[in-house]
């Protein structure tokens, strides 16, 4: 049942076009745990003296996470939206390494899915932000 | 005393559209979502044209939350780096030609940013403004509101706190 869900939530996050386009993976995924990665790519720079990747790129890895997180919950029947994200940045990502995002849906009312969230470059004892959110249970 | 004839509006308008130009160009992230931005005066409006590459869900289909997210991003940082440098432009002391050329200044970094969704994101073009609610010696509040096709129905907003650059 739950590898069914988790598969389920799988193939949705890959069939996404703009996930796609970022070429995320999904690296784990079940029991309201993901963790996807995003290689290093140029047309993600923001600061184009260093070669950082921009912020807005590590959001929107964060919120695919978590939305993959919430969908594959036991508890979640199917769908989700971000409702609000709060993301935190504690330092630049290292230019030429991959992101990870690593999401965790901590409790799930029948409305209410509450997430929080990592994100790493190669050195996983520094986060490079952190994020926590609410999103919609949808489907029930 | 005769009073200073003004600057001809071209070469104002030139001066202020090279370097926003020059600050929104540089940046490989804002090319690659297609975000611009429009300029009235000092005020700047963000425009998202919608692509299928910016979709989050496609059955729906809305914008992904990550694209909104990083368009208000987007539309904060360069709203708060076009007010901090707007005296420099207009001065003189920051040349377009070497901004142009790459040699942006250093820009204020994101400390947070927490993004509330309104409505789904449609699939076509979105618009965006920020509001630059204090700007201090080491930090910036900025608000930025993003909406589609009507301005009084907002589809997210966001408040982000910014690091400014050491001068």
């Amino acid at each position: 049942m739950t590898a069914d869900k988790a598969l389920i939530a799988k193939q949705f996050i890959e069939m996404i076009p703009h996930a796609k386009a970022l070429s995320m993976q999904i690296t784990n995924i079940g029991d309201g745990l993901a963790e996807i990665t995003m290689p290093y790519d140029e047309a993600l720079i923001g600061d184009p003296k260093t070669g950082v990747i921009h912020g807005g790129a590590v959001s929107t890895l964060m919120d695919t996470c978590s939305g993959a997180a919430v969908m594959s919950h036991p508890d979640s029947p199917a769908g989700t939206a971000t409702i609000n994200l709060r993301i935190d940045y504690m330092r630049a990502a290292k230019p030429g390494d991959a992101i990870t995002a690593q999401a965790e849906c901590y409790h799930i009312t029948r409305n209410v899915a509450f997430i929080r969230a990592k994100a790493f470059d190669a050195d996983f004892d520094n986060p490079v932000a952190t994020a926590a959110g609410a999103f919609t249970v949808e489907g029930k | 005393m005769a009073r200073q004839k003004p600057e001809p509006v071209q070469i104002v308008k030139q001066r202020r559209d090279a370097a926003l130009g020059a600050l929104v160009g540089g940046v490989p992230y804002i090319r690659y979502l297609g975000i611009q931005f429009e300029r009235h005066g000092d005020e700047l409006t963000a425009v998202l044209p919608f692509e299928e590459k910016l979709i989050g869900n496609p059955l729906l289909p809305a914008l992904h939350g990550g694209v909104t997210a990083a368009f208000l991003e987007t539309t904060g940082i360069i709203t708060l780096s076009w007010s901090y440098l707007w005296e420099d432009i207009e001065s003189g002391k920051l040349d377009p030609d070497t901004l142009t050329k790459g040699d942006l200044p250093r820009l204020p970094k994101t400390i947070d940013f927490t993004v509330d969704y309104l409505r789904s994101g449609l699939p076509r073009d979105a618009y965006a403004r920020a509001r630059v609610t204090r700007s201090g010696r080491r930090y910036a509040s900025v608000q930025v509101e993003a909406w589609q096709d009507h301005r009084d129905r907002p589809m997210a907003q966001a408040t982000a706190h910014f690091l400014m650059p050491r001068p």
